[in-house]
């Protein structure tokens, strides 16, 4: 099999519009700026990647969608509009009725999102009950056909069934099946393979590929994995230090990188079949988020700094759908 | 018997690791887990051996138990013609000197409690090296040696980052001046940037030092970027054994060849085969009869089931175990 072709997106169809996010978490030692003013657009259909390290914000950015940001954090500032309503000014009431059959999500550690006391069908089942007001064999029924769907042999014996009983990657398609319950229109999967192995990671990602054909759903994939991106995303956002600092289709991002960043992480990263004899370096660590450095948060690791960088870079657009945060290109230096 | 051979740093036959499972009210032996069952290969002065596999394929466990860390339960470890797991604990120790291990979980490798300095000074302190003023002079030159700083020798392990804490781990086998060091997942805690100034450093350190490692990973893409030669295991048994180039350009086991289509590539433009595998790894507990890789496989025959290929030479240099090798 080869690579999937990227489908066509419709530009019209806008499902998700964040608009200068921020949050932070009010700690004792001081303010982390996790997130700090993110702006993404969605369409149906599309899937967009969240690349960084750890640290540099992308689970929290989710997590703030969601608005399933626990305390000490807060979301300070900015919008989220999902299909033309501002989830922040929701109650928790209508927040509800939106996340988990509109909006749902998959976690990272399969093993630990299931609750360990209760059998996978029930869990299913469950969110059946609350979302679609299913009830008896007519839940029961879907949630076979959801195990069916998600390629676990013998649903009736895997519904009674509970989660220590089975492997990291049947888990996983455990989680998938709940998260599509509803068939939502945006699924937010948080590294739904990096606890898994190769062969099985790719069976995951074979399998959410199929559905997302299926029920053409909108995704954003958050991944440190830049293998996972190339295969899986439309589009990429690459996240530093709360920031995102460069936005672009997947092939511009990986034949082109722009930001001195996203060139250090394409270049540190070995590369199977080209084989160097030095990997590329990014020099230090990720600065810390309670008194971010002024201007650029690159700048410190960055080999090609100069003055300018002493400011805070804008968000630049060069072409449409094409941004990048970083001083080399603007106009007038 | 091995004749001395001096090509030869470490030379493995026959390894088994097998642990035991209790259960019922008395803890009576109810099975046995065959996390290493019947693993041999060698590895050459200076170079790099990598050893590649899914989780619970034992390739840890192979690492630990060439160096004691686990009791074998039979076959022969041979480090320089010497018999590891027949030496006396006090030849042991001498052993051990030259054969050091670099953990994957730099956060839980460490102890919290002693100071960087006090930490990497260990071995040489329960060798009995030096004077204590030697020792410090000792820790500040390897500190340098691994990119540290000297003035960073009094603080203590929550004071740095996760590529720094490998890096204090890495001082801690070099201040030995070890002749082979075990690296056990080095890098899968580490970012990728952080990632490739450890591996750099790795290898600049085994040519400045002529060291030896038997690099254990899951990351196929690390382990070619390491490697001189890689080994693949699946459910306690090395399945294929080559050159760098060799297994990856052309892979004989069917595993082997799946396990490296499965790796995302990071080039949306690149097409390729694709074999995704079915199912999961089975349990080392009851392991299938036959090719123990026959159930997932998909060039498997009916002797498959049968028969348990032998590991041997198909080319030269080149190891597997297979009935069908490289018929794809």
């Amino acid at each position: 099999m080869t690579t999937a072709p990227h489908r066509s997106t419709d530009p019209s169809q806008e499902i998700l519009r964040v608009t200068g996010l921020k949050t932070h978490f009010f700690t004792d030692e001081g303010v982390v700026q996790a997130v700090d003013g993110i702006d993404i657009v969605l369409h149906r259909g599309e899937t967009l990647g969240i690349v960084g390290e750890s640290g540099s914000g992308k689970s929290v950015t989710s997590l703030s969608i969601l608005r399933l940001v626990s305390r000490p954090g807060r979301v300070v500032a900015g919008t989220v509009f999902f299909d033309g309503v501002d989830l922040l000014t929701l109650n928790d009431e209508e927040m509800r009725t939106i996340r988990g059959n509109r909006i749902s999500m998959i976690f990272q550690q399969p093993t630990t999102a299931l609750n360990p006391v209760f059998r996978v069908g029930d869990q299913i089942i469950e969110t059946l009950e609350i979302h679609q007001g299913l009830k008896g064999e007519e839940a029961s029924g879907r949630c076979r056909e959801l195990l069916a769907m998600v390629g676990l042999p013998d649903p009736n014996r895997r519904m009674k069934q509970y989660p220590h009983e089975l492997s990291g990657g049947q888990c996983q398609r455990v989680m998938i099946a709940m998260a599509l319950a509803c068939n939502p229109e945006l699924l937010i999967a948080d590294e739904p393979t990096t606890a898994l192995d190769v062969t099985i990671q790719a069976q995951i990602l074979d399998l959410m590929r199929a559905l997302r054909e299926k029920i053409n759903t909108s995704i954003i994939l958050i991944t440190h994995d830049m293998g996972v991106v190339a295969e899986m995303a439309d589009s990429v956002a690459v996240m530093y230090a709360g920031q995102i600092v460069e936005y672009a289709d997947v092939r511009s991002l990986f034949t082109d990188p722009k930001h001195p960043y996203t060139q250090g992480l394409l270049n540190s990263m070995p590369m199977l079949g080209h084989v160097r004899d030095e990997l590329a370096v990014i020099p230090g660590t990720v600065p810390s988020l309670i008194n971010p450095p002024s201007g650029c948060r690159f700048a410190s690791r960055c080999s090609q700094r100069f003055e300018a960088c002493d400011r805070d870079p804008a968000m630049l657009e060069l072409a449409e759908g094409r941004r990048v945060r970083c001083w080399l290109y603007a106009e007038k230096r | 018997m091995a004749v001395a051979n001096t090509e030869h740093l470490l030379e493995v036959n026959n390894l088994k690791k097998y642990f035991p499972i209790k259960g019922g009210i008395l803890r009576h032996t109810v099975g046995t887990v065959k996390a290493v069952d019947g693993v041999s290969f060698t590895v050459r002065r200076g170079e790099t051996l990598g050893l590649v596999g899914e989780s619970g394929c034992g390739k840890t466990t192979t690492g630990r138990t060439i160096l004691r860390l686990e009791q074998a339960t039979s076959g022969e470890v041979l480090f320089e013609d010497k018999d590891v797991l027949k030496a006396s604990s006090r030849q042991m120790k001498a052993l051990r000197r030259d054969m050091q291990i670099v953990f994957q979980d730099p956060y839980a490798s460490l102890d919290p409690r002693i100071t960087v300095g006090q930490s990497v000074a260990e071995g040489l302190v329960i060798h009995g090296i030096g004077t204590p003023k030697e020792r410090e002079e000792r820790v500040r030159e390897v500190l340098a040696k691994v990119g540290l700083h000297a003035s960073q020798i009094n603080r203590f392990p929550h004071e740095f980052s996760g590529g720094q804490r490998q890096r204090i781990g890495i001082a801690r086998a070099l201040i030995m001046e070890p002749k082979l060091i075990v690296c056990d997942e080095p890098v899968s805690a580490l970012d990728v940037s952080i990632q490739s100034q450890v591996l750099n450093l790795l290898r600049n350190l085994q040519r400045e030092f002529g060291l030896t490692y038997l690099f254990i990973a899951h990351n196929l893409s690390v382990v070619e970027h390491i490697s001189d030669r890689v080994g693949v295991m699946y459910l306690g048994k090395l399945v294929e054994l080559a050159s760098r180039e060799d297994l990856f350009r052309e892979p004989l086991h069917p595993y082997t060849k799946a396990l490296i289509s499965a790796i995302p590539n990071p080039d949306p433009t690149a097409r390729r085969e694709r074999i995704v595998l079915q199912g999961d790894v089975p349990s080392p507990i009851n392991p299938p009869a036959g090719c123990r890789f026959h159930p997932r496989c998909w060039i498997a025959r009916p002797i498959c089931s049968e028969q348990d290929p032998e590991f041997a030479e198909k080319r030269k240099g080149h190891w597997a175990a297979c009935h069908f090798a490289g018929e794809f």
